[in-house]
Order: C-alpha cells, then structure tokens, then sequence
C-alpha cells in the first residue's frame, strides 16, 4: 500500500496534501477512482471512531443499563414472577417496602457487615502497605504472599469459614474451647455473624487492597520523604503528615469501590450456613439486602416488591457513595490541609536543601578548576 | 547525580545534613529489621492458613477433629474425600463450564474494550468527551441490581440453563474501556497513527498495526482481572443455569446436602481452588502489577 492507491484523509490532510499532490495525483492517470477512494477514505475516518465504540455502548445499554431502568418500571407493577405483569400500582410496592420490618432489617444487617469489614479492613491495608513500602529484600514473593487469599473465589472462601465457624465441631469454638472460653453461637446471632462474614470479606480483600495503596504510597515524591527527614520528623511523624495525605485519592477509590461491592454482598451470606431453611439465618439474623432481593424474587415470586427493594438499594449505594466521597474529600482536606501545609513546607526545604547542594557544588566545582 | 559525585563526602562544610554521605542516616533505604519481616510473615501466615486447614480438613476421614489444635498436619483421606466429590458434582463439566464461559467472556470484554478503548484514545469524532463522560459515570453503577428484567429476559428467550445466558450480561464492561483508554492514551504517539496513515493503512489497518501490538500488555492485565472476575461470579449462574452450573455453582451444592460432610466440602474447595492457584502461580507477578498499575490510574 502506498500513499498512491488511497491518499491520506481528513485529519492527516494538512501532512499528506503537498506529497498526495506532487506525486499521487499525476501518476495515477484516471481521475474517478482515486476520489472513489478518497470518498471511501473521508468515510472511513467519519465513521470508524464510531463502528469501534458501537459494540460496547450497545451491549452495555441491553445487558448493563435496559435492565436497571426497566427494573423500576416493573417494580411500579404488581409483577408476579409466574403470571407475569399484573395491574399498575404506582409507588405501593416502595411504600410496602418501606413499611416491612424485614427490609429495614436487611438494611441493617448489609450496612453492619459493610462497616465491619470496611473500616478493620481499611486500617489493615493500609498498615501492610506501609509496612510493604521499605526497602524490602524479596519484594515481589512478600507482595505476591498477601495477595494469596484473593484467589481463592468467595464461594469457596465462605465453605471455609462457614465450616471453620461451625458452632459445634468449628475450628474457632474449639480453640476457644481450648482457651477455657465459650463457645460463641456464630451462626443464630446477630452480632457474632456479622462478624464471621466480615471476617471472609476482611481475608479475601485486605491484600488486594494494601497493594492498591502500596502503589499510591510509592507515587508520593520521595523528596518529601527525604526533607522532613532532614527536617528531624521521624518514621510515624512522616507516615501520618506526608503518606496519608498522599494517598488521599486512592484511599478514596477503596473506599467507594469496597462500598459498591459491600453493600451487594450476597455469595457469603448465602452460604454461610447450609441448614437454616430461611435465606440468612434462622431468623434472618445475617439477612443481607441483596439476599432479601433473591429471596422475594425467586423464591416468593413478588417481582414488583423485589424490584423495588432492587431499585431503593441502586439509589442508597449511590447515595453513601457519593457521601463517602465527600465525606472523605472534607476530612482529607481539613485534615489534610495539615499535612499539605507540611507537605508545601517540606517542599520548600527540599528545593532551598537542593539549591544549597547545587551551590556548594558549584564552589566545589570551581575550587577543583581552580588547583 | 553529577552532584553527589562532584562533593567529596569528606569535605565539612557549614550545610551538614546536605552532605550525601549522611544521605544513608534518614533512614530511608535501610534494610528494614527482623520486625518488619516477623510481621510480614504473620501476615503471610494468616493469609495461607485458611487455605492450608481447609486441604488439612478435606484430608482428615470424616467425624469429629482430632489431632493438634489448631490442626497442622494432613490426614491421608484427601483422595478418598475427592472421588466423594466427583460422585456428588459433576465436577468435571463444571469445571469445563467455567473455563468456557470465564474464556468467552475474557475475549470478549479485552477486545470491544480494545476497540473502544483505542477510539476514546486516539480518534477524533464529534461527542467524544460526553461518550467518555458515560463511560466514566457507569463505572459505579451497580448493574447487578438488574437481575430481575435480565432473568425475565433469558427466560423469554429461552436460554436460561444455556451458557450463553451466563455469560451474556458481562460481554462487556465500563471499567475495561476507561483501562484500556487510560493506558492507550500514553503510550500510542499520534505521529504513528499519522504515518501509518499516510503509508495508506485504513482506519481499521492502523489499529491493527499500530493499536493492538502498543496495547498489548495492558490487554494481558485486563484479561487476567475479567478472567479472575467471570470465573468467581456466583449470583448470575446460580439463577440463570443451576441445571448447567458453573464451578464455583457446583462448589456450592456440595453444601446444600441436607448433611454436611465438612471433610467433603473442604475437599471440594480445595479442589476448585486449585485452578487459580495454578494461575497464581504463573501469574502472581502480573496479578500484583496489574493492581498496582490500576490503582495509579484509577
């Protein structure tokens, strides 16, 4: 292919015009094909952008998006899973919804096992991560050896804890057994279940997490590091008013990303335990809201009240993550404009440090030209 | 660089701590202690274990625990356990099914992600920066949350137990097209495209030739996460094919026996376990980059 066979288009014009001039247009001696070709071209240019991104948009607007928007047309319908769409009822499934213990229930339970594995979880990650960011020998086995859990898929890690949790032959009563401790009824309370879940989601994802924050505390300028040093603040000093501040930004994509997937949880509780005949518990002790969803989906066939609860939980995820980002957005720059005053001041004796070292340099420079 | 080398470390002068033979006592590129180390094992530790006592358990024959507390050693039923297992589960087309499907839908999302991912990247066109702008705001969207029209939708069209009812929702994901345009936006120089097209290339040549070989490696790195992704999933199989399920579905109807055999269970994970831990294996280094690159560019 040469630029004689299809001269260059549009955007390539202002190049390709004095070459396709001077050489193309006189050696190709027929006049109709090329500009058949540079018709074609023009379109190519026109249309490709589009033909590439067509398929994603497409298909994400039928799987991704039709489905979420057409869920709230269904749950202003008294839906039923077997006799399909029933009678207009405008807002009476949310108001049903808003109205039922067992919703607000879910609520609570799905936002007790969130902050139970989010804030421990946080703090962890960010602990290994600092702990990850020194001048480590082995570096890749030591961040490869945290990340182990992660592969482990949620199923199988909830068949393990739900067994390690078993409240008559599980490994944690026995030890607690063996400690001359109670056994704790981790599966038919409240409490003690949420923290069993939490404790899957913590082990799966803590890792994952500190590497995330591992890579953001790298990005921190190492000059910064290096002048408050000089400046005389020690290890924890530099750790809280340079590194956290520093990875404000990632801190911030944790935090809404585990939102996003900690208030859908579902696999977990599902499994947790086998032998309750109620989805979540005996008495809906861990009943999570996605698990409420599945559980008037398809096992009570009530699509419109399910799509409803489907269609409030879309708008509270997105509602505590846009709080969780202004909320963090606020502490981080009030707290923050702390360690960004220390920051900008460590900056500044950075550079005077930089230019004394440039200076002295220079002297030095000059005095060995000299002898 | 120069600098440093220039200024004997020797040589006093009033600016002590500019001095680079000091440069070592800020503490910053010591080898960190035994502390540091003992942690790190702790945490290796507690990671791994889980892990080991399920093999450890899923090993031991049936009845209550015995032996050491916490339990170290394995028994000598693991095998015994494991064909327990494949006479409950169809493991083996489960774990066909997983492969397909996890596959399937790896191709799919890393090459429209490419695509559009190179468009949003390197094109111009009219709507661009709105397009992207979409794409950016549906990447916390819970899509999820639609199961119910997805589920009324394969069950008019009758494919729900299909495969392709699995994998149907995930063909495609905001997250890989803002990847794949984060990384393409650096790392193609625009002069290329131009004299690729000026040689003549078409549009869809110049990705080819330019595009894809540039986007290489962030390809592989998206593709190991949607692989790991699709192949975890648990919700949308178990409701749209439990007749034809995946592994982690079979994995988990070991369980719902009316008796619990933990022994059996164990084995089972451990046995599901194994495929990515094989990939952990192989893979590891570019799982643990490919998080650390995302997360500076998300």
């Amino acid at each position: 292919m040469t630029s004689i066979i299809s001269p260059p288009s549009a955007p390539q014009q202002k190049h390709g015009r004095p070459d396709a001039e001077s050489t193309g247009a006189p050696s190709s001696g027929n006049s109709p094909r090329p500009s058949l070709r540079a018709k074609f071209g023009a379109l190519d240019v026109k249309v490709s952008p589009y033909l590439y991104i067509a398929p994603f948009f497409i298909l994400f607007a039928l799987v991704g998006l039709f489905p979420l928007v057409y869920t709230f047309i269904v749950s202003i319908n008294d839906w039923d899973l077997l006799s399909g769409a029933g009678d207009w009822v405008g807002l009476e499934n949310y108001v049903t919804e808003l109205t039922d213990p067992y919703f607000w229930n879910s609520l609570f339970n799905t936002f007790s096992i969130f902050l139970l594995s989010a804030i421990p979880q946080l703090i962890a990650a960010t602990f290994i991560a600092a702990i990850l960011d020194q001048n480590l020998r082995a570096k890749t086995f030591w961040r490869m050896s945290i990340l182990l859990p992660y592969v482990v898929t949620p199923v199988a890690v909830t068949l393990i804890f739900s067994s390690a949790f078993d409240e008559k032959y599980g490994l944690i009563n026995n030890i607690l057994q063996l400690l001359n401790l109670d056994p704790v009824a981790w599966k038919s309370e409240v409490f003690p279940s949420h923290i069993a879940i939490a404790s899957m989601v913590n082990w799966r994802w803590t890792g994952y997490n500190a590497l995330i924050l591992l890579a953001a505390m790298q990005a921190v300028p190492r000059e910064l590091h290096e002048s408050a040093a000089l400046d005389g603040a020690g290890a924890f000093r530099r750790f809280f008013s340079i590194t956290l501040p520093g990875i404000r930004p990632s801190m911030i994509f944790v935090i809404i990303t585990a939102t996003v997937g900690g208030l859908q949880i579902f696999t977990e509780p599902k499994l947790f335990n086998p032998s309750s005949s109620t989805l979540g518990g005996p008495n809906r002790e861990y009943q999570t809201t996605v698990l409420y969803l599945w559980d008037l989906a398809f096992n009570r066939g009530d699509f419109g009240k399910a799509s409803a609860v489907a269609w409030l939980l879309f708008l509270i995820i997105i509602l505590v993550g846009l709080l969780n980002f202004l909320i963090s957005r606020s502490i981080a720059s009030s707290g923050g404009g702390r360690g960004e005053k220390i920051g900008r001041a460590a900056r500044r004796s950075a550079r005077k440090n930089a230019q004394l070292l440039a200076r002295e340099a220079a002297q030095e420079n000059l005095k060995e030209h000299r002898s | 660089m120069s600098l440093k080398t220039a200024i004997p470390p020797a040589k006093n002068s009033n600016v002590v701590p500019a001095k680079p033979g000091r440069k070592r006592s800020f503490g910053l590129d010591r080898r960190p202690g035994f502390l540091t180390y003992g942690l790190l094992l702790a945490f290796f530790l507690g990671g791994a274990y889980p892990l080991w006592w399920s093999f450890v358990t899923g090993s031991s024959s049936g009845g209550a625990f015995e032996g050491s507390l916490p339990p170290i050693f394995p028994g000598e039923a693991f095998l015994s356990n494991v064909s327990e297992v494949f006479t409950t589960i169809d493991f083996w087309s489960a774990l066909g099914n997983s492969i397909i499907v996890s596959s399937i839908i790896t191709i799919s999302v890393v090459g429209f992600s490419t695509l559009a991912g190179y468009s949003f990247a390197k094109l111009r066109f009219r709507g661009k920066q709105g397009l992207m702008v979409f794409v950016i705001a549906t990447l916390a969207v819970p899509t999820q949350l639609g199961i119910i029209p997805l589920f009324m939708m394969m069950k008019q069209f009758g494919w729900t137990g299909s495969l392709g009812a699995i994998m149907v929702p995930t063909l495609v994901t905001a997250f890989g097209v803002f990847f794949m345009r984060q990384y393409l936006v650096d790392v193609i120089p625009d002069e290329l495209i131009e004299a690729a097209r000026v040689d003549g290339a078409s549009m869809i040549q110049t990705f080819w030739h330019v595009g894809v070989p540039a986007a290489r490696p962030a390809m592989a790195i998206l593709g190991l996460f949607t692989f790991m992704t699709a192949w975890t999933d648990y919700l949308w199989p178990l409701l749209v094919a439990p007749q034809n399920p995946t592994l982690q579905v079979a994995l988990s109807q070991l369980q719902s026996a009316k008796y619990v055999d933990h022994t059996i269970v164990m084995a089972g994970a451990v046995m599901a376990t194994i495929p990515l831990l094989l990939l952990f294996v192989v893979a590891g280094k570019q799982l643990v980059s490919g998080i650390m690159a995302g997360a500076v560019k998300g």
